[in-house]
């Protein structure tokens, strides 16, 4: 008798493939001595590995297969997120394309981590088994790790990776252990098995744990309060395309799971998790809403702003019905769109003005370069959720969603939340619109003080990190000025974007 | 199913990016070209409306965004049919004063300026909620930038103070919007249409939430006592011509809101909040009379003046009448008050061009002197603003009182005295300018052809609405009624 060698459904694997291949691709082509091939065509094969998932995302739209004995699911919720994350990827490629931080770590390195960490977010939406959760979560977690210093001689950016390593592995380590709970009580790691458990277990103490401890595990990822207090820090040190990407990325990988886990696995005992997971969302918008007024710094604002975001979004969980669904993929997909719009400004003005990504270098924007300052201002409107934006019907989404599962006091909190927030986002367009470069100080605030070194670190990187190199890129300006545009049209006509979202709900096909 | 609301909407837009995109000289007159055709439009409504008929004409009914039930659904009644007009009158004189005297940076001034319009517009026609209430939190955008950039000393302040206010009570209309949806189509996907939602109301506690909600973004954006804490920072530093149309339409379309939303959709609570909007509208009056006969400033007194003004306007919707007579009285001084302030604003840039660049009155008098033509338009103005009889005003704040007479006697008597207080700040804002000593740093001298050529027409547009109210009252008489026995109907 011949052993049956293991069925392997390629055709839903490949967007896997794919970015595992090119990751190597990248990697090695990166080991090319050429000045040339190692600056301009690793940039370019990281693109074409993206464009190539994107096409197999597309080509497996429909498909909804279960894949690796059901431990990966490849339906549609998995792929709509796999286009934010491609999305988001060739954003972050383009915006890194000539940044000091690539050439610093070496090109090869820098891309083929962004695509590995791409992949790990696929595999962490597409889990529907706890092993593979955890496999997803660190293969996201690590290379963000490394990218977060790759800014290597600059003392804020390997603060920025070390306090990244520190809290994330304590993260990581919680969620650990919280699976290890969920499969002690339900003794199955599989999500459909843990689904069938669950229901004779609303009041099992050693489940309650788990779950208490997973909840705690993602909430670190995807910057809920109060696990919220290393995003400021981090997106603040890190190279600001490696920001634009964690923000935006890393937020709808963390979501992702947390859909899948508590709509699928956990989806019985809503009634237990419901109102905790209510509570952290008030308390994450406020968190971060209060936490964005008054800082200077557009990136730590920025941070803020996608604690409170995501406070938002998970309204969309709490609710855990298809429309709660939906109306969170809708609002991730447009939230990256308008981030991925903001960072790009933000860096463009670093390389430009010397000063860094506090609000001063934005001073006199909407004079001088209204190719910047429009996008600028269509981002900062949309997250206020602005109509006319696609964040107004984001935000609308997430309402109609809150309001008809009896969650109508979080669309309140959600709005409430939406007015806070504006206090900050009208800063970033008063100071691009309503001041004139001329008010700006003359040479950047540069941080001082006894800061503890860092191996590595010096005071004259940081210096000449922050020292403008010239004219603008035009990448960067085609980032910014296509995200913006597509907020506008998203905003007008919302319907491509509706029918993915209401796609991917259908995913998950045991929610009402 | 009709094209023609939609151009006229979406036209002020399209110039603006047009005027956006030409050269600096020339962007000044494209943006008067954007609403000189909404004008055009409007006066043909005037004309073609059919005042017999009922319900909505001109109705554009298509879907838009079905997964959220969101119907491209715009129409025109008695209810706006006049706002519409007014919108398209005060945005074209204002683009014209602005073409003769073109600000800096021209070109994105009139990128704003056409949103503006367009966002005011849709907030009147719109037959959807939430296409209501996307344009008027739309509206703001416009007036944040034109306030922030073009405005005064505190301009900024002023703008992010004016933004916050309003869009705390506009998000609050957000949710609850949202919320009536829902609630109104259990089990299938939500309908914001009004026509839906006025044949599925909801329960009466429900009703009181969103009551609030609802109420709260109209009384903030008016300004009513006590939201207008917003409003002298940013009356005094927003661009006078701009100032002109805020103040002039911007206020309409909340009181608008109540006669097209509220009304309709909560009658029983409005029932139940009868009396505390009543009384907010007394406060408003009483406290924005006095404050106008003491404050300074000419943008003040005016500002103030519009709080009182739009309390007899809140007064009059709620009413609730038998006649609706109230109701029909608010829905002209709406179009009245509109028409005088506009001017009044327009005449502060000559004033103080007179006065040595001072709005305030104390810097003014005998202006009038030489300048008659000047001071008779002004004084025109003056009287209107004061509900003199023979004016439209006198019919608009008479319906008011007669309707309020109707149903509440006693705050009928209080609010009487708000006509005396009217005439009081009105006259004493004319006479410090325009009489008395000759200021020290005064100038006087007659207004030139340039400045007629705005403030003649709506002087004349004044005279000619207080010939013939009756037209404005006739053809706003079966949607009013329809709006206010909604409530008198069902509740009693």
């Amino acid at each position: 008798m011949t052993p049956k060698a293991p069925v392997i459904d390629w055709e839903a694997l490949s967007p896997i493939v794919a970015l595992a291949g090119g990751a190597c691709i990248v990697l090695l082509v990166g080991l090319l001595r050429s000045r040339f091939v190692r600056a301009q065509v690793t940039p370019f094969l990281a693109l074409v590995t993206l464009g190539t998932t994107a096409g197999l995302v597309i080509w497996q739209w429909g498909a909804n297969t279960e894949i690796v004995e059901r431990a990966l699911a490849i339906d549609d919720l998995t792929l709509a997120l796999t286009m934010i994350f491609v999305a988001a990827g060739i954003g972050t490629v383009l915006l890194s394309w000539r940044s000091s931080a690539v050439v610093e770590a070496g090109e090869g390195e820098y891309y083929a981590l962004l695509l590995s960490s791409i992949l790990g977010m696929v595999v962490l939406v597409a889990a529907q088994n706890l092993v593979a959760v955890f496999l997803g979560f660190e293969l996201l977690s690590i290379p963000l790790y490394v990218l977060c210093a790759t800014h290597m001689r600059r003392e804020h950016s390997l603060e920025s990776g070390l306090k990244y390593l520190i809290i994330g592995s304590v993260g990581s380590a919680t969620l650990l252990y919280g699976l290890a709970f969920v499969y002690g009580a339900t003794g199955s790691t599989d999500y459909a098995a843990i689904a069938r458990a669950a229901g004779d277990l609303s009041n099992d103490v050693l489940l309650l744990t788990g779950i208490a401890l997973v909840v705690a595990g993602l909430a670190f990822k995807a910057s809920v309060a109060p696990f919220h207090q290393w995003t400021p820090d981090v997106y603040e040190g890190a190279p600001t395309a490696v920001t634009a990407f964690m923000a935006v990325a890393t937020k709808a990988a963390a979501f992702g799971v947390l859909l899948r886990l508590f709509d699928v696995a956990l989806i019985d005992l809503a009634e237990t998790w419901g109102p905790a997971l209510a509570t952290l969302a008030t308390i994450t918008i406020v968190v971060g809403n209060v936490g964005a007024i008054g800082q200077s710094s557009i990136k730590r604002m920025l941070a803020y702003s996608s604690v409170a975001q995501a406070g938002y979004m998970l309204a969309g969980v709490v609710v855990s019905t298809q429309l709660g669904v939906r109306a969170t993929v809708f609002y991730l997909a447009v939230y990256a769109l308008m981030n991925l719009a903001a960072f790009a400004v933000i860096l463009a003005r670093e390389r430009e003005t010397g000063l860094g990504d506090h609000i001063t270098a934005l001073y006199g924007l909407g004079t001088e370069r209204p190719l910047l300052a429009w996008p600028m201002t269509i981002a900062m409107l949309a997250l206020a959720g602005i109509p006319a934006t696609a964040g107004f019907f984001g935000k609308v989404y997430l309402i109609q969603a809150a309001v008809n599962n009896d969650y109508g006091w979080l669309g309140v909190v959600i709005v409430v939340g939406s007015a806070i927030s504006l206090a900050y986002y009208l800063r970033v367009i008063a100071a691009v619109w309503m001041r004139s470069a001329a008010d700006a100080p003359a040479r950047p605030p540069l941080p001082t003080g006894a800061r503890p070194a860092i191996a590595g670190g010096s005071a004259e990187a940081t210096e000449a990190a922050a020292r403008p190199r010239g004219v603008v890129q035009v990448e960067i300006v085609v980032v910014a000025v296509v995200c913006a545009v597509a907020t506008i049209v998203f905003g007008i006509y919302p319907d491509p974007l509706l029918d993915v979202a209401r796609d991917a709900g259908a995913a998950l096909s045991g929610l009402v | 199913m009709t094209i023609h609301l939609s151009i006229l909407i979406f036209w002020p837009l399209l110039l603006a990016l047009l005027a956006g995109l030409s050269p600096r000289g020339i962007a000044p007159v494209i943006a008067l070209l954007g609403s000189l055709v909404p004008l055009g439009y409007a006066v043909l409504l005037l004309i073609d409306f059919d005042p017999s008929a009922r319900g909505l004409q001109y109705v554009t009914d298509d879907k838009w965004i079905p997964d959220l039930g969101i119907r491209y659904s715009l129409g025109v009644d008695g209810l706006n049919l006049w706002l519409v007009g007014l919108t398209a009158l005060l945005f074209a004189a204002s683009a014209l004063w602005i073409a003769l005297r073109p600000p800096e940076r021209a070109k994105l001034f009139a990128v704003h300026f056409g949103i503006a319009e367009t966002a005011v517009l849709g907030a009147f026609l719109a037959q959807d909620l939430a296409l209501f209430v996307l344009f008027f939190d739309l509206m703001l955008v416009p007036f944040y930038f034109l306030l922030g950039q073009w405005g005064g000393p505190e301009r900024v302040q002023a703008a992010v103070k004016m933004v916050i206010y309003t869009l705390v009570g506009s998000l609050l209309m957000l949710a609850g919007a949202v919320a009536l949806a829902v609630l109104a189509s259990p089990g299938a996907t939500p309908d914001f249409s009004l026509a839906f939602l006025r044949e599925n109301l909801l329960g009466d506690n429900t009703q009181k939430l969103l009551f609030v909600a609802f109420s709260l973004a109209f009384l903030i954006k008016m300004p009513a006592f006590p939201f207008h804490g917003w409003m002298p920072d940013a009356y005094r530093n927003m661009p006078l011509p701009v100032l002109a149309v805020f103040s002039g339409v911007v206020s309409k379309v909340a009181a608008y809101g109540f006669l097209r939303i509220v009304l309709p959709l909560f009658p029983a609570a409005v029932d139940d909040w009868q009396l505390i909007m009543l009384i907010l509208a007394i406060c408003s009056i009483l406290y924005g009379s006095i404050q106008a006969f003491t404050q300074t400033n000419l943008r003040l007194i005016l500002g103030f003046s519009s709080v009182a003004q739009l309390g007899f306007i809140v007064l009059g919707i709620f009413a609730l009448d038998a006649g609706a007579r109230g109701a029909q009285g608010a829905l002209l001084q709406a179009v009245n008050h509109g028409l005088v302030v506009a001017p009044l604003f327009l005449i502060i840039v000559l004033l103080a061009a007179r006065s040595g660049g001072s709005e305030d009155i104390r810097d003014m008098g005998g202006i009038a002197f030489r300048a008659p033509v000047l001071a008779a338009l002004f004084l025109i103005v003056t009287l209107a603003t004061l509900a003199m009889p023979g004016s439209a005003n006198f019919v608009g704040e008479f319906l008011i009182l007669l309707g309020v007479f109707d149903s509440k006697l006693a705050i009928a008597l209080i609010a009487s005295t708000g006509v005396i207080l009217a005439s009081v700040y009105a006259l004493r804002m004319y006479i410090r300018s325009m009489h008395n000593r000759q200021g020290p740093a005064v100038t006087s001298f007659e207004m030139s052809v340039r400045d007629a050529l705005v403030i003649v027409p709506l002087v004349l547009a004044i005279i000619a609405f207080a010939l013939f109210p009756q037209r404005a009252i006739d053809a706003g008489e079966p949607a009013v009624q329809g709006a206010s026995q909604a409530v008198t109907g069902s509740a009693r």
